[in-house]
């Protein structure tokens, strides 16, 4: 199998310090990658790589065989989407509006949607169940139905692989669990690459099929949870005491602060 | 999974904004502008009955009819004049308000407005000629006050909104300080025709002027509707546009110099006519939605519609006298500014 998405040792530093460092990553159509560290270990930062918002000052990022560097933003659009952590919408969109622009990439200047995109939008928008919220504006919805929304404007971008930086950070258990059973169920069906940065080791656990775990900017883990969430890495990584076990009903490792 | 409602059904069909729409509302706009001008040139200080402006129109007026002098070479000119610079002024609110992400921008709380006078003064101080010379100065100084105030405005604190408002509302002040310095110290003819600026004022409407305002309007107002989809994406954010595809360096500079552009070349022949483009697109947004592709025609026709009833009224209210018509919607403007800081401050704040 190709990978959409390759990292080649690829190396990014803010001012002298390396923010990120000789990291090497393939990301494969149905597959789940998390993404775990401290905060300050360049998880964000890392994404933003991914998505040719930055260019690595070392190494390398092949989207579709080509180095992101040598695409423009509406090439790299068509691959990889986005769902960042902060989306505020200054001005009122109504939630077709928003998953509409999924599209741009995909229209030529001055052309309108045309029927193929609306039901590409449209079809986002039952992935996500958000259809019935299609005409209300982006302002009236609560925190879950906005994310979910979202995850739809990224489907409409048909993108092969979609980034989520903290998708889950201001939701609660409910809508936690919504998420990532959504994000799970189109990984699987539409043979999505997906990585995801997350603070929630636990549901990463649960949910990822693979896990990358960062500390200061370079890879101190990766592998499958039962590999990388263990007593000693853990507490390496964000140095605090903790216990590991196995969650009763999955079998998955799961991480208790030690009091 | 999803029920689906006769309403979600609908949806399927057609695309919720299409170029039919956008063509359709532009020119239900256009037929309103066309009244509104229509009537605009019936009223004034002079009576002209409306059996005279019949006979104008239908080319049966005698060659030597006053009638004929006050409505072809006083009140059209001024009509036009109104309504070009009303749409340029809603245009340049509609484009910065996308741009910076804030529904208060307005070329002239910018200090945009008061910029391009400033640079129009510096025109006619060095004799240069309205031909040319003075409206390009005014868009030299249009494009100065914009990067000044993105520079000033953003550095360290992002795009937030109060700091670019605030830059503006000083440069505004400086440059209106700046302009009464040169009008206090020059002492001849010049003088006359520097005053205007400060107040807005439409009646040295000339067809000459016209002719230069009316094809750069046309010109810059196309190109800045064919980035209507690229306003849409970055009024949710300047990182998010480029992760959505948009060329966002490209589409900012192009679309800042355009509205200098336009805004420039309005001020120098109007002179500093303040809220239009703080109204007329809120409005707009109010009644026609967020897009872009509808809110630039539909806005930019209102803002000629608004300010053609705002100088009828200037021409009106204190006849046989009659004020400055940046006095008539600085009226209007001002108690609306504040009612949306006050109304949506909070919303808006955010950054």
């Amino acid at each position: 199998m190709e990978p959409i998405l390759t990292l080649r040792k690829v190396g990014f530093r803010y001012s002298a310090s390396w923010a990120v460092r000789g990291v090497d990553l393939e990301v494969f159509p149905g597959e789940m990658l998390g993404i775990l560290g401290p905060n300050g270990s360049g998880k964000t930062t890392l994404l933003k790589i991914m998505d040719g918002m930055l260019l690595p000052h070392e190494g390398d990022v092949l989207v579709g065989g080509k180095s992101i560097g040598s695409l423009k933003r509406g090439d790299i659009a068509k691959v990889v989407a986005m769902v960042a952590q902060e989306n505020f919408f200054r001005f009122a969109f109504s939630v077709l509006e928003v998953v509409l622009m999924g599209r741009f990439p995909h229209l030529r200047r001055l052309q309108f949607e045309r029927d193929k995109d609306l039901e590409i939008a449209v079809n986002a928008l039952k992935a996500t169940h958000t259809l019935e919220l299609s005409e209300r504006s982006i302002h009236e919805l609560s925190g879950g139905e906005k994310q979910r929304v979202l995850i739809a404007r990224a489907l409409a971008q048909e993108p092969g692989v979609v980034l989520l930086d903290e998708p889950t950070s201001f939701l609660d258990l409910k809508y936690k669990k919504e998420i990532f059973d959504l994000i799970a169920t189109l990984t699987r069906e539409k043979r999505l690459g997906v990585v995801i940065v997350s603070h929630d080791i636990d549901l990463m656990s649960q949910y990822c099929h693979r896990l990358l775990m960062l500390k200061n900017g370079s890879v101190h883990q990766s592998g499958t949870p039962d590999e990388v969430i263990r007593t000693e890495s853990i507490q390496e990584v964000y140095g605090c005491a903790v216990v590991v076990d196995y969650n009763p009903l999955t079998g998955k490792p799961r991480v208790s602060l030690k009091p | 999974m999803t029920v689906q409602g006769p309403m979600n059904n609908d949806l399927l069909h057609k695309p919720p904004l299409t170029p039919g729409r956008v063509f359709r509302l532009s020119l239900l706009m256009a037929f309103v502008l066309l009244l509104v001008g229509a009537a605009s040139l019936l009223v004034g200080t002079a009576d002209v009955s409306f059996q005279k402006f019949m006979a104008l129109a239908s080319g049966s007026l005698a060659a030597d009819d006053p009638a004929r002098l006050i409505i072809l070479k006083i009140r059209l000119p001024r009509i036009i004049l109104a309504g070009l610079a009303g749409f340029s002024l809603a245009l340049g609110g509609v484009v910065f308000q996308a741009l910076l992400r804030n529904p208060l921008a307005d070329p002239f709380i910018l200090g945009v407005s008061s910029g391009s006078a400033f640079g129009a003064i510096i025109g006619i101080l060095l004799g240069f000629t309205f031909s040319v010379g003075i409206p390009l100065m005014s868009f030299a100084g249009a494009l100065l006050t914009i990067y000044l105030v993105l520079a000033l405005g953003t550095r360290r604190m992002g795009m937030e909104s109060s700091t670019i408002l605030l830059t503006g509302v000083i440069l505004n002040a400086f440059f209106t300080a700046v302009i009464m310095f040169f009008i206090s110290i020059v002492v001849d003819s010049r003088l006359h025709s520097m005053l205007f600026w400060l107040y807005g004022d439409l009646s040295q409407s000339r067809y000459t002027s016209l002719m230069i305002l009316a094809p750069s309007l046309i010109v810059a107002s196309v190109i800045l509707f064919s980035f209507a989809k690229e306003l849409n994406l970055i009024t949710t954010g300047e990182e998010i546009a480029l992760q959505l595809g948009v060329d966002v360096e490209k589409a900012k500079k192009t679309c800042l110099v355009l509205v200098s552009l336009v805004i420039g070349v309005v001020v120098s022949f109007s002179g500093l006519i303040g809220f239009v483009g703080l109204i007329v697109p809120h409005l707009a947004r109010m009644a026609f939605g967020s897009d872009h592709r509808l809110l630039i025609p539909v806005a930019s026709l209102g803002g000629a519609v608004f300010l053609i009833t705002a100088d009828t009224l200037a021409r009106l209210l204190i006849s046989p006298s009659e004020l400055p018509v940046g006095v008539i919607t600085a009226f209007m403007g001002a108690p609306f500014f504040l009612y949306l800081l006050r109304v949506r401050g909070s919303q808006w704040s955010r950054s």
